[in-house]
């Protein structure tokens, strides 16, 4: 029998993969030919998708982006390893986009089962999760902090310094929290690991359970991944009847129960105290720290709030070693970074590499420019609210303090590519709009100086008074930086900001940057 | 995503019941009424709040605060459109103006068929392949003008 995969991964189905996979069998059945297709994850070189892999031996060959239309064609010229067809890219793993990766937390993404324990086992799964069950909470914590692991969710707090205080912070009951609420534009990451690997998550959270003592977790998922929580549903399922969740965890004395909950469409909910607001059943709005999460968290208890990423990689530092994780990196940002190619951009997609490449490799390198062919003219990076970058600042490694030094951050690893005829006038006004839209509305100059940015830039842009209004727009952008309650009010200038610094040209006069500024009207 | 004839006093009812002693169940709760009607009725906020323990100001807070949560019925299918950067880079202005034209709505109505409500989103998590969108729990990628046509037809 031959064995065919296909990702049902979201972007894979949004490109079409379930046609694909539909097309297979009925092909496979018209030709009485055994065939079994496997639904993977997808390996996130979505440029590629769907993407339908054919194992022979212990190889697995791809051909790829498949459309429907293409499968009767396939079979016709051989789905083998020495196949003809013009979409054959050769073996999987001699793809130079991927074979150039690290993938320390995205190793098992496209290649199993995400749903089969054997398989995650299999791949190296659930052997961190044994040692830190012969370790004490102690060593859990020690070899997180020497892993060096930083928060992925963009803040990259040290994990292993969290994790102490809630393990030293004394209560009756503690809590590990998931922060699956990934809203920021260009990333998807967390999506393509809970979709692809969600046992990888689950063990994460359970190991941190074990070094601070937690009884109960939840998975805060945003509602607009209604695949991954099919997925992560199922895994939960699953793990809690191996017994790999819920009481007596591999049959030892300790518990740890697990719960998605899911979100309801406000992006703030993605900022910790936010997130623990509406999982406690409340508006989403921010709380003024102190006291940490750590310390006070859900329902007034010590809470590991930690994004996915993070999480997943737990499960990486515990079976290989901190030593292992902390080679890879660059200056104090330890690991693999996993950045998401998006927007316009030719081979877009998710590249697993150590921190400290150029954002210039990234983009050209894997991601070979422009969708739409046309030059690269600026980069957001770390969502909407992250600096756009131009050309000058493409060097810049992919590293925490490296982008912090030039006024940028590296957040949650979004990378949105522009073409030259975006207005960045436009992008601008968009950052204050999202602002207004998403404000939990809790301080005032998020709420406000968001809709009075709006109104500024468009005063700019109809050039009224546009020196002065220039002059109030950064002091707008002083006020929401200083005053702010939350990273939401508080970087929503960096965006801004940036676009008014690199793209002054945008801001003058009859505007736009003078290309085809018709396309924006 | 819309009403399936339920009897809304029932589903609220047995909603409450079900959360009412779940920590932080607000939430959960009003995603159950919302998938069972489609909407969460005015008329249900007393009695979700006296079952959970809450004041009425409470719960309508969160139902207001949410986008994802309605008070008055939507069309059968939501679609959502995407307006965050990443598909702003590949022309997703252009695709909203289009949308909202050939559907006759904007942002937060439905159309006069009740078929469709036109929501914004911002990001589903398509971000290398946009313009994307959603239809009910389907996301679409690449979408221009001409597949959306396409993919209104097929529905």
């Amino acid at each position: 029998m031959v064995k065919i995969y296909i990702p049902a991964d979201t972007t894979a189905c949004a490109l079409g993969a379930d046609k694909v996979a539909a097309e297979v069998a009925l092909q496979a059945q018209n030709r009485g030919l055994d065939i079994e297709v496997k639904r993977t994850g997808s390996r996130g070189a979505f440029w590629l998708e769907p993407l339908l892999e054919v194992e022979t031996g212990e190889d697995r060959y791809a051909f790829g982006p498949v459309r429907p239309g293409d499968v009767d064609g396939l079979f016709e010229a051989g789905l083998h390893e020495s196949s003809k067809h013009p979409l054959f890219l050769g073996k999987v793993t001699d793809i130079e986009w991927l074979a150039r990766q690290d993938r320390l937390t995205f190793g098992r993404a496209g290649v199993i089962d995400p749903l089969s324990l054997d398989d995650y086992k299999h791949e190296g799964g659930y052997e961190g999760l044994n040692r830190a069950l012969a370790m004490t909470a102690e060593e859990i914590v020690e070899a997180v902090t020497d892993s060096g692991l930083r928060g992925r969710g963009g803040a990259a707090f040290p994990t292993g310094i969290k994790w102490r205080t809630v393990l030293d912070t004394p209560a009756e009951q503690k809590y590990v929290t998931a922060n699956a609420d990934e809203g920021d534009s260009g990333t998807f990451a967390d999506r393509l690991l809970m979709e692809a690997d969600p046992y990888q998550l689950i063990e994460g959270m359970t190991i941190c359970a074990m070094a601070v003592g937690a009884t109960q977790g939840y998975i805060y998922l945003r509602s607009e991944y209604p695949r991954a929580l099919r997925v992560l549903s199922q895994a939960i399922a699953s793990a809690e009847a191996a017994n790999l969740l819920g009481s007596n965890i591999c049959g030892g004395e300790r518990d740890f129960h697990l719960q998605i909950r899911v979100g309801a469409g406000a992006y703030i909910c993605g900022e910790e105290t936010s997130m623990l607001e509406s999982l406690e059943g409340k508006r989403g709005l921010v709380r003024f720290k102190p006291p940490l999460p750590a310390i006070e968290g859900l329902f007034g208890q010590p809470t590991v709030v930690n994004n996915v990423l993070t999480l997943a990689a737990v499960s990486t530092v515990l079976a290989k070693g901190a030593a292992h994780y902390r080679d890879y990196g660059s200056g104090r940002s330890r690991g693999t970074l996993s950045v998401q190619l998006a927007g316009n951009i030719r081979r877009g997609g998710l590249v697993e590499v150590p921190f400290g490449a150029s954002l210039r490799e990234l983009v050209e390198g894997f991601g070979g420019g422009t969708a739409s062919g046309r030059p690269v003219r600026a980069i957001q990076v770390g969502g909407p609210l992250g600096a756009y970058l131009p050309e000058s600042q493409w060097d810049t490694p992919l590293d925490y303090e490296a982008f912090t030094g030039v006024g940028a951050m590296l957040g949650h690893g979004g990378v949105v590519v522009f073409d030259d005829s975006v207005d960045m006038l436009e992008q601008a006004r968009f950052a204050m709009e999202f602002c207004a839209v998403e404000s939990c509305g809790k301080c005032t100059p998020c709420r406000i100086g968001s809709v009075r940015g709006v109104e500024l830039i468009d005063k700019i842009r109809l050039n009224e008074n546009r020196p002065a209004n220039l002059e109030l727009l950064e002091e707008l952008c002083e006020t929401l930086d200083a005053g702010s309650l939350c990273a939401m009010g508080g970087l929503t200038p960096m965006p801004v900001r940036s676009a008014l610094k690199y793209f002054p040209k945008d801001f003058e006069r009859g505007a736009g940057n003078g290309i085809e500024r018709n396309m924006h009207v | 995503m819309h009403s399936s004839g339920e009897v809304p006093a029932v589903v609220v009812s047995s909603a409450v019941r079900k959360f009412a002693d779940t920590p932080g169940g607000l939430l959960p709760l009003l995603h159950e009424i919302q998938t069972g009607l489609g909407f969460i009725p005015r008329e249900s906020v007393a009695a979700i709040a006296s079952g959970m323990g809450l004041s009425r100001a409470e719960v309508h807070g969160v139902i207001s605060f949410y986008h994802d949560f309605r008070d008055k019925p939507g069309g059968q299918k939501t679609i959502h459109v995407c307006r965050a950067e990443a598909c702003q880079a590949v022309g997703s202005r252009q695709l909203e103006a289009h949308v909202k034209t050939r559907l006759g709505v904007d942002y937060g109505e439905t159309t006069a068929d009740g078929r469709f409500t036109l929501e914004p989103v911002y990001c589903l998590g398509n971000c290398a392949c946009g313009p994307s969108i959603r239809i009910a729990d389907d996301v679409f990628a690449r979408v221009d003008a001409d597949l959306f046509d396409e993919l209104l037809g097929d529905i």
